[in-house]
């Protein structure tokens, strides 16, 4: 199958089950806002060396939010809830919670599983803290030096999928970069995903294992333009020079998916000629629960 | 179901049976034949009101209830609506549904409650949500709309829950209070808080603080904005500038665990 000139080659992107929560940050301005889900959401590009998997899904005007002040929601992902619970709570407590004016609430309601976040930070409080409980929300207000910060005191959290990914090769650096980076745009914009990759793109796209013992995942040699030649096998053809991946975390499949296919089309758009194909990153299907065909996208 | 009050009682009518709870899965005649304390008396139901319909979780009470206590003692589903003025302990010990008066009730609403909720769309006596004498905590649960103005001792001992009321409140609002939460739109009376643990009393005007209450600093407490919103939505006046308003925050009561706080709306 073909856009325009744009290879799409036939197969699927891998996903696997994870688990998800929302974080609502709210504060006085939309920068304050913003700064706390920066922080929240820094070193959390792969499960894999970080424990989790976070990113900005939106900004929220002052009607969206629960406290009706500016806000960003963030969505963080991570292999049980467990996982995400006390990823939570380290940080919200370190990114959020520091970060003047702000506030930080659920933003999953109706989840069966739910983490206590609040009701393990109020300990900062020292006993001065002190919650609320109205209309079934219970809420906790932790005092600090500029006045109070207010969480919620647990946090929805719901099975999702993590992992869904696009393969972009280029024939040479910069056709490659502005189509990645059209797709990241493209993705940025819709709900229930993130990208947690720098910029929503990664170049050090991984393998499982290596042969060094102590590392779980090492470069994706066959897609490495440099090692054409010296590893064993290369997915690379004769006029592919770059390649750049996007992954793509979801609060369900449907979501993960759309997001691939509009990326693509975005991608295409913007790679123009110099980018040869699209692929996706799977492990014959044998380890993930998704498989998410690309051209099954392409033809809906 | 409809209940009319057709011979009004001249002394206290006891009718803690007046809830959509009590009267589940009764006819027109069980109903009516159900026994009243009448002052000293036990008499029919039937003896002051008429009964029309079906339960069907909802009560609906009308006429000069003006003598006629402890309605909705107890209640734990259910709607109930109620034309007219009440007597005292409407509500006590209820633990859920939905109570709506449209008059004026006297001393003694939702005492004890646990849960639930009890709009009133008039004035109240004193005591609302408070525990009674000599316990150490009134209201666990629940919440109380007062659209108009209370007497003293609102939120007395109350733990948890949710008082409101939209006009005046008298003296001694938020005595001993354990926790929850009391927020009164207008005006309170004085001694505010007194020997109270936790918990937080609100109002929109200024008030005289008792001695050993401590000024803490003037801030803008985000988590009211839930309380007001919510209010809103059940449908008080609240002024935009409340929401974003700053609040004289005062802590006390010394004289106990000083961990309550008073909060006055400055600006």
């Amino acid at each position: 199958m073909k856009i325009r000139s744009t290879e799409i080659t036939d197969t699927f992107a891998e996903a696997f089950k994870m688990s998800a929560a929302r974080i609502i940050i709210t504060a006085e301005s939309d920068y304050w806002a913003m700064a706390a889900a920066q922080s929240v959401t820094g070193f959390a590009t792969s499960v894999i060396g970080c424990r989790c998997e976070a990113g900005i899904e939106k900004t929220l005007s002052p009607k969206e939010t629960p406290d009706q002040r500016p806000g960003v929601s963030v969505l963080l992902f991570a292999n049980s809830t467990k996982g995400v619970g006390n990823r939570l709570v380290e940080r919200i407590g370190q990114s959020v919670m520091t970060c003047p004016t702000t506030a930080c609430f659920n933003g999953l309601d109706g989840t069966e599983e739910k983490f206590s976040v609040g009701e393990k930070l109020r300990y900062f409080g020292d006993g001065y803290q002190g919650s609320k409980v109205l209309n079934d929300r219970k809420m906790w207000r932790i005092p600090v030096m500029e006045g109070e910060f207010l969480i919620d005191d647990s946090f929805g959290i719901q099975a999702a999928v993590g992992g869904g990914n696009l393969l972009f090769l280029g024939k040479e650096l910069s056709s490659t970069l502005q189509a990645a980076t059209a797709a990241a745009e493209a993705m940025r914009k819709l709900p229930n995903i993130i990208l947690p990759m720098p910029g929503g793109v990664v170049r050090s796209g991984s393998k499982p294992g290596s042969r060094y013992k102590a590392l779980p995942a090492s470069t994706n040699d066959a897609f490495c333009p440099t090692l054409r030649g010296s590893a064993p096998k290369t997915e690379l053809g004769e006029d592919e020079a770059c390649v750049l991946e996007i992954v793509i975390d979801g609060l369900d499949e449907s979501s993960v998916a759309e997001a691939m296919r509009q990326g693509m089309h975005a991608a295409v758009e913007a790679g123009g000629e110099g980018l040869a194909r699209i692929t996706a990153g799977n492990y014959g299907g044998n380890l993930g629960q998704y498989k998410i065909g690309l051209h099954p996208l392409l033809q809906d | 179901m409809k209940l009319t009050v057709h011979t009004p009682p001249e002394v206290p009518l006891e009718a803690e049976i007046l809830s959509p709870t009590s009267l589940a899965g009764l006819s027109e005649a069980e109903v009516s034949a159900l026994i009243v304390h009448h002052g000293n008396r036990k008499e029919a139901l039937g003896e002051f009101f008429s009964v029309n319909g079906k339960m069907n979780g909802r009560l609906e009470l009308e006429g000069d209830l003006s003598f006629v206590k402890l309605i909705g003692q107890g209640m734990a589903d259910g709607e109930m609506f109620i034309e007219g003025n009440v007597s005292g302990h409407l509500g006590c010990g209820m633990s859920g549904g939905r109570i709506v008066l449209n008059g004026d009730a006297q001393d003694w609403v939702g005492e004890d409650m646990t849960g639930g909720s009890i709009t009133i769309n008039g004035n109240a006596g004193h005591m609302v949500g408070s525990g009674v004498r000599g316990a150490e905590q009134g209201m666990l649960g629940g919440e109380i709309f007062v659209r108009g103005n209370c007497k003293n001792e609102a939120g007395g001992a109350m733990r948890r829950g949710l008082v409101a009321i939209g006009g005046n409140s008298g003296d001694f609002t938020g005595l001993n209070m354990v926790a929850g939460t009391v927020i009164v739109l207008g005006e309170m009376g004085i001694r505010t808080g007194s020997n109270m643990k936790r918990g937080s009393v609100i109002s929109m005007n200024p008030a005289r603080m008792i001695p050993s209450f401590s000024y803490s600093c003037t801030y803008q407490p985000i988590f009211l904005r839930f309380y007001l919103n919510y209010l809103r939505d059940v449908g008080f006046e609240i002024d935009d500038a409340w929401l974003n308003g700053s609040y004289q925050r005062w802590c006390g009561d010394a004289i106990s665990l000083n961990k309550g706080e008073v909060l006055l709306y400055q600006s």
